[in-house]
């Protein structure tokens, strides 16, 4: 019997074994561990005689490098105000902590007629609550979430092993905007008075593709038939 | 509020430059520790080691820098788990036969009838040394200078270790393939 040459069996190798895909997660659990090991370094050695005054400083300065940083790599593609940077980060980082802390969701259920109720009473607006499921992406829940001090609603998507975060408000209409954080995708646009961020681990055209197919369900919902 | 993580040049350097490889440094660990929960742990530290010297990339290309460093984890991880690893200490020539795969066991023997599983299962079998430059060069499609990266060996040993982990896959896949024959489980006209 014959064997196969190196280049028969190259194919078959390249054809047939496995390619491992990264488990669901994994990502975001890196990430936090570097935010971790950073938060570590900067702020591990305090001040001897560390006065809370001198904390805030330090915090400020911090902030204000990170801000600034933040500012240069992403000033290419973004120019924005100082406003909308921090409430991305806030965005991103409320994504991280809603993943680490297992706290995705107050109120877990697929059915948007118990999700978008659960709402009323602990926010003063309504946020629109749609499933999308039919379009592969799964409503599994909300929960509240504070951005920028502001009480805000947070659903949440699952599109395969993606976890996508929806964060709604109340807000004047912005152009729409797409950014990322610390390999995290963001969408965000204004429709019908409100707010939308999207965060999550996808890529950003997937996260897009999802942008969009919720501002078309939105929009549908909202025009009569 | 919640407090606010500061976010660093650093960290958005490193990530823009080793998170789209997470892919074929997952894929690496998997392969190398054959096991899921063992190559992500591998994975997660792999990536703060990588963090902690990052410095030292200095515009290199950061995919056999940073395969080469979850390849060292996952060493790392067979030494401390000895009992459970493969050969710890290699023999070129020795360990350039592959063990049979794991015949034993009936769910593999049963999953290595279809030619995924045995495939699969013949790669698995190779010493870590030749199982690494197969999935290197078939999978990552690395070229040999890169794969000499990696591995931290020189070029010419990298080629003949292909050379020989291929030698050994041949074998593998046709004592195999002749056994299911044998045992009337495989169609003889496929």
């Amino acid at each position: 019997m014959s064997t196969p040459d190196d280049d028969t069996l190259s194919a078959l190798i390249r054809h047939e074994a496995t390619h491992h895909a990264p488990p669901a997660g994994l990502a975001e659990r890196i990430a936090a561990d570097l935010r971790a090991a950073t938060a570590r370094t900067v702020v591990a050695p305090p001040p001897v005689q560390a006065r809370p005054w001198r904390r805030w400083f330090d915090a400020a300065l911090v902030f204000g490098a990170g801000a600034a940083t933040a500012w240069v790599v992403l000033g290419s593609v973004v120019t924005l105000p100082g406003a909308t940077d921090r409430t991305v980060d806030e965005i991103a980082a409320s994504h991280v902590r809603s993943l680490m802390a297992a706290h995705l969701t107050d109120v877990a259920s697929t059915d948007r007629h118990t999700v978008k109720p659960w709402f009323a009473g602990k926010l003063d607006f309504s946020p629109p609550v749609h499933d999308l499921a039919a379009q592969g992406y799964a409503l599994s829940g909300g929960r509240l979430d504070v951005i920028r001090g502001r009480p805000v609603a947070a659903l949440v998507y699952r599109e395969r092993g993606h976890v996508i975060n929806l964060f709604v408000w109340p807000a004047p209409a912005h152009a729409a905007d797409a950014q990322t954080r610390q390999g995290f995708s963001l969408a965000g646009w204004t429709q019908g008075g409100m707010q939308f961020w999207a965060v999550s681990d996808a890529s950003p055209p997937d996260l897009q593709a999802f942008a969009q197919t919720l501002r078309a369900q939105i929009a549908t919902a909202a025009s009569p038939p | 509020m919640h407090p606010r993580i500061p976010l660093t040049d650093s960290t958005q350097k490193f990530e823009a430059a080793t998170l789209p490889h997470l892919g074929a440094a997952y894929n690496l660990a998997r392969w190398l520790l054959r096991d899921d929960q063992h190559a992500h742990d591998a994975v997660q530290e792999a990536y703060l080691r990588a963090f902690r010297f990052f410095d030292g990339l200095r515009g290199a290309s950061a995919r056999p820098w940073l395969l080469g460093i979850v390849r060292n984890a996952c060493y790392d991880w067979m030494r401390q788990h000895a009992s459970l690893a493969d050969q710890l200490v290699f023999d070129e020539e020795r360990d350039s036969v592959a063990a049979s795969p794991a015949v034993a066991d009936p769910a593999a023997l049963w999953e290595q009838r279809a030619q995924r599983g045995r495939v699969n299962a013949a790669i698995e079998a190779l010493a870590p040394p030749f199982r690494e430059v197969i999935v290197l060069r078939e999978l990552e499609e690395m070229s040999y200078e890169e794969i000499a990266q990696v591995a931290g060996i020189p070029i010419g040993t990298v080629m003949s270790r292909l050379s020989r982990a291929r030698a050994a896959l041949r074998i593998a896949l046709h004592d195999e393939a002749a056994n299911s024959n044998l045992g009337g489980k495989r169609d003889v006209n496929a």
